[in-house]
């Protein structure tokens, strides 16, 4: 990964819709890296509760997310207030792809953008206000 | 939003210096069993990755050998940075003694209750959505609103009905996703225009509902009511509602039990009725809007 890219895993832990084998190997992998990455149980829960801690694990610059498919992780973010930057951002689909695919993209050095096209904005949201009213 | 704004403790597997780096297995361990208990966890060796944040409280765990946080790079440790030196600790015993700690700050701030929802709620592709206001008229659960721009959004994702994905069939740009369906392009696959035929989507439903699901229900609860006043049978009323939603229920892969949690026909209308007078009201405010300003950005 990129110097200064940050790794983000989503656990999906509240539904079956990633195969089990693929997240563990993911996981498994990640561990054995040796790299700097980090972990979320459940990418949706924290957008429904409106985790101040979204904001900080995109935090700007490049970012690898290991999640499902990109259109739905680039309107999960969207929808936080939290838009992904589509010039920095990769998404690994668990969902469609092999772990060899998802961990070798993570831990290549190279970062291919791939968030979907659009110029549509979400609305502003809970994440927003909580950090104006700071 | 129903939902309070809560944050999950993050743990930080912290392995520079001064402290000594865990085992890939000690790692594995511990990343599996602290996000089976719904909290983040972020393995780093740099210092300065570790800082104090207002909003996300940390625990950072480490081999210290006692030292922890005396190193000049890391902050001290306070109300939101605790340190947990786990030096002494067995490999065998390490995954307990972290989440143990983890669930005591939980308790102490009162973090969310990880288990008690499986997040299920629409997400929508602003790409794809033209604001056409058609799922918030058709949700009778409050799910969507609008914001201050008069823009759908998503408001009250725990009012959502587990595994229902209902409204994303109404939507007719295909711009509702649920992350945790089966299937595509309600998943977040790409949406291929040429296959989907979003006219056909459309008509799909509305030949499904008749038109209107609520006129449809309405008017087998009439009929139902009738005959419910004539021979006194309520479960004849309740097979009539039951047979109208089989359907739906096949068709939209709606879950039975949704369908039956449904309320009385006439709190049906009465809801959907609001949701209607909602959409009308977002859509003329929209109006007057752009007639005030025909050329907006
Ligand atoms: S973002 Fe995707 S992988 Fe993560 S919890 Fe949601 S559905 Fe699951
Ligand atoms: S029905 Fe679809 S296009 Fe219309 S407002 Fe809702 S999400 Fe947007």
């Amino acid at each position: 990964m990129a110097e200064n890219g940050k790794i983000l895993y989503c656990n999906c832990a509240h539904a079956k819709v990633v195969p089990d084998e693929v997240k563990e190997a993911v996981l498994d992998g990640l561990c054995e890296s040796g790299l700097e990455w980090q972990a979320v149980s459940d990418l949706c829960e924290m957008v429904a509760r409106r985790d101040p801690a979204l904001r900080q694990l995109h935090g700007g610059g490049p970012l690898k997310v290991a999640a499902c498919y990109p259109r739905a992780v680039k309107w999960l973010f969207g929808s936080a207030g939290v838009p992904l930057d589509p010039a920095q951002t990769q998404i690994c689909n668990m969902r469609e792809e092999s772990a060899e695919q998802v961990l070798s993209q993570l831990t290549h050095l190279e970062l291919t953008p791939n968030v979907p096209e659009g110029a549509g904005k979400a609305p502003r949201e809970i994440v927003d206000e909580a950090e104006d009213s700071r | 939003m129903s939902l309070t704004q809560t944050t999950a403790l993050q743990v930080i597997l912290f392995e520079g210096e001064p402290a000594t780096p865990f085992t890939p297995d000690e790692r594995k361990s511990l990343f599996r069993q602290i996000l089976g208990r719904g909290f983040s966890i972020r393995r780093t060796s740099q210092p300065e990755a570790v800082s104090v944040d207002q909003r996300v409280q940390s625990l950072v765990v480490g081999r210290f050998h006692g030292q922890s946080p005396a190193h000049p790079g890391l902050p001290e440790s306070g109300q939101n940075l605790v340190f947990l030196d786990v030096s002494d600790q067995p490999a065998a015993n390490l995954a307990d003694c972290v989440t143990g700690r983890a669930a005591e700050l939980q308790t102490e701030r009162q973090h969310f209750d990880h288990k008690s929802w499986k997040p299920w709620f629409p997400v929508i592709d602003y790409d794809r959505c033209t604001n056409c206001m058609q799922c918030l008229s058709f949700c009778l659960f409050g799910v969507y609103g609008v914001s201050d721009i008069q823009q759908i959004q998503v408001q009250n994702h725990d009012n959502c009905k587990t595994n229902c994905p209902a409204c994303s069939r109404v939507c007719p740009e295909a711009a509702i996703m649920f992350p945790k369906y089966k299937a595509g392009p309600i998943n977040g696959e790409i949406v291929n225009d040429s296959e989907i035929q979003r006219e056909k989507m459309k008509v799909d439903i509305s030949s499904l509902l008749g038109g209107d699901i609520y006129s449809l229900l309405r008017d087998r609860s009439d009929r139902a009511k009738s005959r419910f006043s004539k021979e006194r049978d309520s479960s004849k009323a309740l097979t009539e509602r039951q047979k109208c939603l089989v359907k739906l229920q096949k068709d939209a892969d709606i879950p039975p039990e949704v369908l039956m949690s449904l309320p009385s026909p006439e709190e049906i209308q009465r809801r959907a009725a609001e949701a209607s007078a909602k959409a009308e009201a977002a859509i003329q405010a929209n109006r007057q809007r752009q007639a005030a300003n025909p050329d907006p950005e």
